[in-house]
């Protein structure tokens, strides 16, 4: 999303900075990632951290996934937006991702308090958006609705854009709970009794706080090899994602809060 | 056809419509479901929902995983568009499911804007519903061109070829006004998979394509490609001096550096000397590429004109017949201005005149004085500034628009022009010879509008009346238009709801702007209850000349002055829609001038009201 607006306001910048709702539980090379390519591209980089959440202690081994993601990603959303007094935020979610998402519109209005109504959604005709907000109304702008996971891969090899190493396989120590491959990432983990660290070839879909995010097993390490294996999934790309699973609809519910 | 020559075929929008209990939802589940397409971790969810909510007994209910959202899981319809993705070997779709209620057109008027083919389903029980032909009907109107009937549920018929034939037949008959360029009909059960994906054994006297065959090889005009060149400007890119590009996507046709260019809305011409496509020159962009161009010229642009051929331009005009498909739950009023959305241009539009409702099942024409939600009319709509467009049969995005109601920003409408008017398009206006700079001169004044806007009995014609005395006395040239004297002339044919109270207004700005083109200052006097319409008057006014005066009492103290005893009688009921009462005043959000009668004398007020003319360089000091 970030290659298609710098193409889109060749030769001027994107006129917008870029915001990272940090919780203080991403991938360490996620981080040195987003760093690096702000500063490659010369944009300017808002990182925000829901503070008195950390002042709670909230974090997902402290406090669970549901506490976690509502205090330190939804909250802090909000928190970030107002702090900003941004009128829209661009968001990369896909229609193809989760079943709530398939009805979202492009822009996405959001309440002043930051309410998704998923009943009462501007009908989007044609290539017509309706844009107009009211005083503390804001908009979530979603440009890559319409792609599924093959479309970004097969475009971020047509471009060579460069992406988070995560997302390639390489020997990573992983501990697995409940079916999902954890890796620990740093020394905050806390292991299970009997639990040990085992190096396994693994590779991430999607890339959460790391505790949240499960990885798979693969070999592909190379984009070519990534679009093969995603072309023999069968399984969907937010498998992963262990805070979809905390109930049923919880990404609407979630939605609904103002979580992106 | 070869697997290369197949590969070629863009991605296939496609929209799946027809009655409740159709199954549409199982019928793309179905589809997602043998393409493969259904992962591991979504049939487990699936199993653990259809045990919970489904229909279809001990199988999987493929309808529970296209219908997203929580509360119609329960309620079991779809009630919004949603949209999936699939892939074939040798072709991708996007499809959007849309509900089947007839309280949803709107929502598959939205699904079908972006669809080039249409799936209507028909349940092979019970043949063609008013909603079957509603759909197909509502599809043609949206420009579809390509339709597939699809049979469903052909299982519990017995697979009986007359059901069949006879449902065929039917439809074909009645889709001869529906100018479809082609029309097929497959027998399907979406829940056994008959003709599905796979040819069926029990449909041996079928011999037409499955329905994924006929999917993978429909070849929708690209009428895009071959169509005029177009190219709505979204931006104007300035990163410094030396550099002004228009940035925006192609929508018809294609371009060539070194080409001839008109901006349409201006006529000012001139070449293209750079196409940037993202960060690299190119030598050519067609429909679809979003690009970045630069002219040879200095020529005037902004964001919402539209770039084509001198050869083959877009028609101009401020007036155009459309139809208009209404999604608002507030009626459309016409008079009352909206804005109006046409490729990258927003201005404000009225509906001038609505010619007829349309009755969707039938095709009928029904008069009509309004449009209410997912009813479909056909209108004359007025711009206030004159817009560039196609008719909407030879261009979707140059003949789309949306109307967006000017106080919720909800989008109430969706327009398809057919054709522009030709009094707007050929009648220009009269050149003057005394213009309305030399009339305001003699009179050694500037012109200007003070409306007056406030409850009944607010004072607005006692201060209107001082103000206007204080002017003569300086020898300034007025006039006064007063709410209740207008309505004994120029509006005795009006009322007082909403729509007549719009039509009100609209005649007495159109009449001060004609006043102020002989210089004069006009004085209007007029509760004026709704913002919209304030706004209105404002528009048609020349830039600067309007002065919103808010002439602000409680509704307390003025229905405790009521000096015509109104506010009694509208208490009791005797008089409808009155202002304050049982009809809203929406209090202006940034007047020119606030008059708070509590505070100060109507004298001080009207002193007030002439500092304001003095600072605005108006009328000259003394």
């Amino acid at each position: 999303m970030l290659h298609l607006a710098m193409k889109a306001f060749f030769p001027s910048k994107p006129p917008f900075p870029l915001l990272h709702v940090d919780t203080r539980w991403k991938f360490r090379d996620m981080i040195a990632f987003r760093d690096e390519t702000a500063r490659r591209l010369g944009l300017e980089l808002k990182v925000y951290v829901n503070e008195d959440g950390l002042r709670r202690g909230v974090s997902p081994i402290a406090s669970g996934s549901q506490v976690h993601t509502q205090v330190m990603k939804t909250e802090a959303l909000r928190q970030a937006l107002d702090a900003g007094g941004f009128d829209a935020a661009f968001g990369g979610a896909r229609r193809d991702e989760e079943k709530s998402r398939a009805k979202e519109r492009v822009f996405s209005h959001r309440s002043a308090a930051h309410a998704w109504d998923p009943r009462n959604q501007r009908p989007e005709l044609w290539r017509l958006y309706n844009t107009r907000l009211k005083t503390g109304e804001s908009m979530r702008v979603f440009p890559l609705s319409n792609w599924t996971e093959l479309d970004v891969w097969e475009y971020i090899r047509a471009e060579n854009i460069p992406v988070v190493p995560l997302y390639f396989a390489k020997p990573r120590p992983v501990v697995e709970r409940s079916g999902a491959l954890i890796m620990v990432d740093d020394e905050r983990l806390p292991l299970e009794p009997g639990e040990t660290p085992q190096i396994r070839n693994v590779r991430f879909r999607t890339l959460g706080c790391y505790p949240l995010t499960g990885a798979i097993p693969s070999d592909a390490d190379t984009l070519d090899a990534i679009i093969d294996e995603m072309r023999a999934s069968t399984s969907s790309e937010r498998q992963g994602r262990l805070i979809d699973i905390d109930e049923s609809a919880s990404m609407e519910k979630k939605k609904r809060e103002g979580y992106f | 056809m070869s697997d290369a020559e197949a590969r070629q075929l863009p991605t296939l929008r496609f929209l799946t419509c027809g009655s409740v209990d159709d199954g549409k939802s199982t019928l793309i589940g179905r589809l997602l479901f043998e393409q493969k397409l259904i992962f591991d971790d979504q049939l487990s969810a699936l199993a653990r929902d259809s045990k919970k909510h489904g229909t279809a007994g001990a199988d999987i209910d493929f309808a529970l995983l296209v219908d997203g959202l929580e509360a119609e899981r329960e309620q079991g319809i779809t009630i919004d568009v949603a949209y999936r993705y699939f892939a074939t070997p040798s072709r991708s779709f996007i499809v959007a499911d849309t509900p089947g209620h007839e309280q949803y057109t709107r929502n598959m008027a939205t699904g079908a804007s972006n669809s080039d083919l249409a799936v209507l389903l028909v349940d092979a029980r019970k043949g063609l519903l008013p909603q079957t032909r509603r759909h197909a009907i509502i599809a043609s109107l949206l420009g579809i061109r390509h339709a597939v009937l699809a049979v469903n549920k052909i299982d519990l018929v017995d697979y009986d070829q007359r059901a069949f034939e006879d449902i065929r037949t039917a439809f074909a008959q009645f889709a001869k006004a529906l100018n479809f360029e082609t029309l097929t009909a497959i027998p399907v059960s979406a829940r056994f998979g008959d003709n599905v994906s796979r040819k069926s054994g029990r449909t041996p006297w079928y011999a037409g394509p499955t329905l994924i065959a006929c999917l993978e090889t429909a070849i929708v005009d690209d009428e895009r490609r071959r169509g005029a060149f177009r190219l709505p400007v979204q931006w104007v890119n300035r990163p410094h001096p030396d550099f002004r590009g228009f940035a925006g996507a192609v929508t018809q046709g294609e371009i060539e550096k070194g080409d001839s260019i008109v901006v349409a809305n201006s006529g000012r011409t001139s070449r293209i000397r750079r196409i940037l496509a993202a960060d690299r020159d190119v030598e050519r962009a067609e429909a679809g590429d979003a690009v970045t161009v630069t002219l040879e010229d200095e020529v005037d642009v902004a964001r919402g004109d539209v770039f084509a051929k001198p050869g083959a331009r877009p028609e101009v005009a401020d007036q155009f017949a459309a139809h208009l498909i209404w999604m608002s739950a507030d009626p459309l009023l016409p008079g009352r201005p909206y804005w109006l959305k046409i490729g990258a241009k927003t201005t404000p539009a009225t509906v001038s005149e609505l010619k007829h409702r349309l009755d969707v099942n039938s095709l009928e024409k029904l008069a009509a004085k309004t449009l209410n939600l997912n009813e479909v009319g056909y209108c004359n709509v007025a711009t206030t500034v004159p817009v560039a467009f196609d008719a909407y049969a030879q261009n979707r995005d140059g003949g789309a628009f949306i109307l967006i109601d000017r106080l919720t920003n909800e989008t109430a409408g969706a327009g398809m022009i057919a054709h522009g008017l030709r009094r707007a398009t050929n009648i220009h206006r009269q050149g003057l010879s005394v213009t309305r700079e030399a009339h305001a001169l003699m009179k050694g004044q500037l012109p200007a509008i003070l409306w007056f806007t406030g409850l009944s009995g607010a004072g607005k014609s006692t201060i209107a009346n001082l103000v206007e005395s204080k002017l003569y006395a300086r020898g300034v040239h007025t006039v006064m238009l007063d709410g209740d004297n207008v309505r004994h002339g120029l509006n005795k044919d009006l009322g007082f709801t909403a729509a007549d109270r719009v039509e009100n207004i609209r005649r007495v700005a159109e009449v001060a702007r004609l006043m102020t083109d002989a210089g004069l200052i006009v004085l209007c006097s007029f509760i004026s209850p709704f913002r919209a319409e304030r706004q209105l008057a404002r528009e048609i006014a020349a830039p600067g000349e309007f002065l919103e005066i808010f002439v602000d009492a409680p509704f307390e103290t003025v229905a405790a002055r009521d000096p015509k005893g109104l506010y009694k009688r509208a208490l009791a009921g005797e008089i409808k829609n009155f202002t304050g009462v049982d009809q809203p005043y929406e209090a202006p959000t940034a007047p020119e001038l606030r008059l708070d009668t509590s505070r100060e004398s109507a004298e001080a007020l009207a002193n007030a009201v002439i500092g304001a003319l003095e600072a605005l360089g108006r009328v000259g000091r003394v």
